[in-house]
């Protein structure tokens, strides 16, 4: 089984700070990681990395295609959201439903909630095919409704031969592999 | 892909403010005549002159709304990550904007032209060179908007930026509409070529130095 996602001895600097160097991990198939640490320990830089958003300053990282969710939606604000999400993706209502957003479809972006934008980012990912799912701070808005539903939407995505890496300081729900960060 | 950015920047386009450079350059050329007076002869001998340089400020307005937007909001992060290029998403932009920009500064270069008292003869240049200079200006705008993306005031950073790179363009386009001739308009085209070349590139470099 080939790995989804695989550093090897990957270093990182922003800013001139030495975020991490000598990471190396593999990411298969069904697995989960989550990456911990303190704030500005480079949890988000990872996964931007990991996304190839940012280049490593040393070593290499091999993915496979993916989908990120951070902190910015990416959906056109004065768009209805079923629509927004159909930008990125043709047949958005099943992640859509899958999130509790069935309803929100015909509701114009700039008018969510910050927690019902965060169910919309993690709907964008989860309507996209890719196999592997980077998120970061998933939990970050979300209630505890949003929290149970991205669980078993992870779960789902796992079984079907995903994987997923998510970045998070909180604890989430399910049996995650984890690294830290530590600077 | 591609296609969807385009259709989606025109729609943003014209449900936006599309036509708020066009009044900004029908504004400027009304304020000509009140400003130097209304004979028709220093009129129509300045006019075509005038115009460019109301379409070089009213190609300003739009800069702040082409790219910082996506950027801020994750847009074009999310397109590389779909295996967009940033130079593709340059040039899908700068195709998007030439279409809500161009044609529009083309009808209006008729009622601007009547306040100028610009002649039938003079008015065919000018039209001319507004099909071929636009699509230049509108590709120096997309790369000049992604390089101060972000930055603090761009709006006037853009400015300062973009009006002396246009310049080439005015002067041979201004020069095209006088009695300049078919050279002044080969060389107007060239650098509207140039521009249309070389921008996405510079665009897209812009985009990936503010990714660090």
């Amino acid at each position: 089984m080939s790995a989804l996602l695989r550093f090897e001895d990957v270093a990182l600097q922003r800013g001139g700070r030495l975020l991490f160097e000598e990471l190396s991990f593999e990411l298969g198939a069904g697995e989960r990681l989550q990456v911990v640490g303190r704030n500005g320990s480079g949890k988000s830089s990872l996964l931007r990395l990991a996304a190839g958003l940012l280049r490593a300053g040393r070593g290499r990282v091999e993915r496979s295609p993916l989908a990120l969710a951070d902190d910015a939606p990416a959906l056109d604000r004065e768009l209805p959201l079923g629509q927004a999400l159909q930008f990125w993706n043709r047949a958005p209502e099943q992640a859509m439903d899958a999130l509790g957003l069935g309803h929100l479809a015909l509701v114009p972006v700039r008018l969510l909630s910050s927690g019902q934008l965060k169910r919309a980012t993690l709907a964008r990912v989860a309507a996209s095919n890719a196999p592997l799912w980077l998120l970061d701070e998933p939990l970050n808005a979300l209630d505890v409704d949003g929290a149970k539903r991205l669980g078993s939407l992870v779960e789902r995505h796992l079984e079907t031969g995903g994987a997923v890496l998510a970045a998070s300081h909180q604890k989430l729900g399910g049996d995650w592999r984890k690294i830290e960060l530590e600077a | 892909m591609i296609g969807a950015l385009i259709l989606r920047d025109l729609r943003r386009g014209f449900t936006g403010a599309a036509w708020l450079p066009i009044a900004f350059f029908l504004l400027v050329a009304t304020l000509v005549p009140f400003a130097v007076g209304p004979d028709p002869r220093l009129l129509g001998r300045i006019g075509a002159g005038v115009l460019w340089i109301a379409a070089l400020t009213a190609a300003l307005l739009p800069i702040e709304r082409l790219i910082e937007p996506d950027r801020a909001d994750g847009v074009l992060d999310q397109l590389l990550l779909h295996g967009v290029a940033d130079e593709s998403v340059a040039a899908a932009k700068i195709a998007a904007h030439w279409l809500t920009f161009g044609p529009l500064l083309f009808v209006a270069a008729f009622p601007a032209a009547a306040l100028l008292d610009i002649g039938r003869a003079t008015l065919a240049r000018v039209l001319l060179s507004i099909w071929i200079g636009t699509p230049g200006l509108a590709a120096l705008a997309v790369a000049v908007a992604a390089l101060t993306s972000g930055l603090p005031r761009a709006g006037s950073m853009a400015g300062l930026l973009l009006l002396p790179l246009a310049l080439p363009l005015l002067i041979f386009a201004a020069a095209f509409c006088g009695d300049g001739g078919n050279q002044a308009m080969a060389l107007e085209a060239a650098i509207s070529i140039l521009l249309l070349a070389g921008s996405p590139f510079v665009a897209a470099a812009a985009i990936r130095a503010a990714r660090t």
